[in-house]
């Protein structure tokens, strides 16, 4: 599904991204974890197409599409997902409206019928359920005054109803006390399906408590210094990030 | 890194046309002849001559404000021909005789005078280059007892009501452009809601500036009785031209007792190019006068003019009056706009409440402007005012100046203000789910603007919507 082959990128000139080379298949969990600083959230951010960050070398394949010469936009109506790390507040648009307009660009792009606000309501109120989410939520400005686990769900609910192949989730445990964490986690998994993938950036190994990865790197330094399946993060918990450095 | 929203920014004004119809124009220049030509022309009484004259006088002794936070070169009075009219234009029989060049300009930008094409229930007095071409719906208004017709008309055939009311709540001595406007208006629209009447549909005008090189001075005189109720419309668009022109009208309301008036704005006259050259310079007056249980509600949204200096305004002179003010302006390119209102309270326990919104983008530069005034005797008076700006890119500026004055302890006045910038993080927040930046700047901005929107009649909320898209279009990076 995703080829990510010697990917560099920079941002205002400053190398982050080293190197990575990385294949998701479908039906997968990569987990990408790091210390601070190391890359993770570039490669999440490059990879949904952040103007910030310019790409300086290397190619992703995604679908047999190259993914860095998609917009931003068209990334998203392929079926690329980014959670944020921090949802951005649009003032005085509600989710409702937000969610449906994103919705229907999506199915626009597949060259589906656009849905109006009743039949729309129907497709989120089983999906606010997973994220236990009220409907009242719905008609509240996108993120403002949402409190930081509220905002992490409601990356969960837009996921959940836009339905992505590939979805990143960057850092979305960060900020989360442990109810909230476990109903993102429930979030994911009940989303997980054969033909689509994820790709969890996570500094702390307790979200894979949760969310069982496939596959597990550490990212350092802008490149992928190791990778190993879930036993690799439980080490990394246990003696943290200096002997994976050292030994690379 | 904003080159989506310089783009945004950048799209052509789409009502840039002009139209080739033979005009009686004035030669340029400005004297007591001009304001005698400008009313034997409309064939006015004396009083009305005597009122332009006396106004003229007091303009000669007056000084071009300049406290506005808006800078333009000095303006040549005598330069600009102060009366043009569309050769063709004489009383009509029916709205059928309206000059066919005259139906296509204004179909062009979308308004019907036909009435076999009725425009969506709103009857329409459509004023070109100062003079009325032709009001639509008015028989069906008639049955009503409401007057709908243009200035000049409402001159003839209404002259005591004009005759009371001109002038009674902007008099002529009001402020340099008030009183240029009171010597040398043209025309404009007129209005009477008789006691107790609903108005069946929105009434609109709809101005449009054609000719070169004149000044624009219309006068709109609404008179709500008691009792009763109107929402009115004004749209503005003009040719692209690359001298600046100058429009400067006045607008008066009159709500007498219990009556509601709900006057609407989508000013899109040309705003000039990305480096400043041509575009209209908008000094307008308008304001209304409140009395008991009445209540007026300006609603407007700016986004064309080169530089916008305007202040609707309420007297709330009747107790338990009420004054609102909605408004968005835009400021984008090299457009200044200097905008807000005055709320005056006189009566007791009148009501005020201020939402302004102003977004400048590219090098606008906008500057909110208002005043809220107690007055000793309004006892229980309210105000509240909230007043937001939106910054798209760094080139831009907002500035806010708000001014209080209370004289009546029991008065209670909220302010709220905020500054907020469109960032790229909000515009790719959007692009990630799949909107383009065309739709992402369009929502992230009605989000801005929908306390306002949402006090525009619907069909004028879409307009404002798109508008507002267009305006902004290419500022977004």
């Amino acid at each position: 599904m995703l080829v990510i082959n010697d990917l560099h990128a920079a941002i205002d000139g400053k190398p982050i991204l080293k190197g990575i080379s990385l294949t998701v298949n479908a039906g997968e969990v990569h987990a990408v974890m790091g210390p601070n600083g190391s890359g993770k959230s570039t490669l999440a951010q490059v990879l949904a197409g952040h103007p910030a960050y310019e790409v300086t070398g290397g190619s992703v394949t995604y679908n047999g599409m190259d993914l860095l010469d998609m917009a931003p936009e068209v990334r998203a109506q392929s079926g690329v997902f980014l959670a944020f790390q921090y949802p951005i507040e649009i003032p005085g648009v509600t989710n409702a409206y937000f969610l449906r307009a994103a919705y229907n660009e999506i199915r626009k792009s597949k060259g589906l019928e656009e849905v109006d606000p009743m039949e729309f309501l129907d497709v989120v109120e089983e999906k606010l359920k997973l994220v236990d989410m009220d409907v009242s939520m719905m008609s509240r400005s996108v993120n403002v005054g949402f409190s930081g686990g509220e905002k992490k769900r409601n990356e969960i609910l837009q996921m959940a109803v836009l339905q992505p192949m590939l979805a990143i989730l960057d850092e979305t445990d960060s900020g989360l006390d442990i109810d909230a964490l476990r109903i993102v986690a429930n979030g994911v998994n009940a989303l997980k399906r054969p033909d689509n993938a994820a790709i969890v950036v996570t500094h702390y190994q307790r979200l894979l408590d949760y969310i069982i990865p496939d596959y597990v790197h550490v990212l350092a330094g802008g490149r992928i210094v190791k990778s190993g399946d879930k036993s690799l993060a439980l080490e990394l918990e246990a003696r943290g990030y200096d002997w994976v450095l050292e030994a690379a | 890194m904003s080159s989506t929203i310089e783009a945004l920014v950048n799209r052509e004004y789409q009502y840039g046309f002009t139209t080739d119809f033979e005009a009686d124009t004035l030669p340029p220049g400005l004297s007591e002849e001009t304001v005698r030509f400008i009313s034997a022309k409309k064939g006015e009484p004396q009083w009305l001559l005597d009122w332009r004259l006396k106004a003229f006088r007091r303009w000669l002794t007056m000084t071009e404000p300049h406290w506005g936070n808006v800078q333009y070169p000095p303006i040549d009075y005598q330069a600009a021909s102060y009366y043009s009219a569309p050769k063709s234009v004489k009383p009509l029989a029916s709205l059928d005789e309206v000059d066919p060049q005259l139906l296509e300009m204004y179909s062009k930008l979308g308004i019907s005078l036909s009435e076999q094409k009725r425009m969506n229930g709103v009857a329409v007095d459509a004023v070109i280059d100062s003079v009325s071409v032709g009001t639509t719906y008015k028989e069906e208004l008639s049955k009503h007892g409401i007057l709908f017709m243009s200035f000049s008309e409402a001159v003839r055939e209404h002259p005591e009501l004009v005759q009371k009311y001109l002038g009674s709540v902007v008099p002529y001595s009001d402020n340099f452009f008030a009183a240029l406007n009171s010597a040398v208006f043209s025309d404009g629209s007129f209005c009477y809601i008789p006691k107790g009447v609903r108005c069946p549909m929105d009434l609109s005008t709809y101005f449009r500036i054609n000719a070169a090189d004149t000044g624009q001075f219309e006068r709109t005189l609404i008179i709500a009785d008691e009792g009763s109720y109107v929402s009115y419309l004004e749209g503005c668009t003009a040719p692209k031209r690359d001298t600046n022109q100058l429009h400067a009208a006045i607008v008066e309301i009159i709500a007498l007792d219990g009556a509601t008036v709900k006057y609407s704005t989508v000013q899109n006259w040309y705003a000039g190019d990305e480096n400043g050259l041509g575009g209209i310079y908008n000094f307008v007056t308008k304001r209304a006068k409140a009395m008991a249980n009445a209540k007026v509600s300006w609603t407007q949204v700016e986004t064309g003019s080169a530089i916008t200096w305007k202040y609707p305004s309420v007297i709330l002179q009747g107790d338990n009056s009420v004054g609102e003010f909605y408004s968005v302006a835009v400021a984008s390119k090299m457009q200044q706009a200097d905008t807000g209102t005055k709320m005056i309270h006189i009566g007791r326990n009148t009501k005020s409440t201020i939402v302004s919104k102003g977004i400048s983008a590219m090098k606008g530069q906008n500057s909110y402007r208002g005043k809220v005034q107690i007055l000793p005797k309004a006892e229980g008076a309210r105000n509240y005012t909230q007043c937001d700006s939106m910054l798209v890119g760094n080139a831009c500026g907002a500035h806010t100046f708000p001014y209080v004055e209370v004289g009546n302890n029991s008065a209670i006045l909220e302010h709220e203000a905020s500054t907020s910038k469109i960032g790229e993080d909000q515009i790719f927040y959007l692009k990630a789910r799949g909107l383009d930046a065309e739709q992402a700047v369009s929502m992230i901005v009605s989000g801005f603007c929908k306390e306002v929107f949402k006090e525009l009649p619907m069909e004028f909320a879409l307009e404002a919507q798109q508008l507002l898209g267009i305006t902004l279009e290419g500022s977004v990076g």
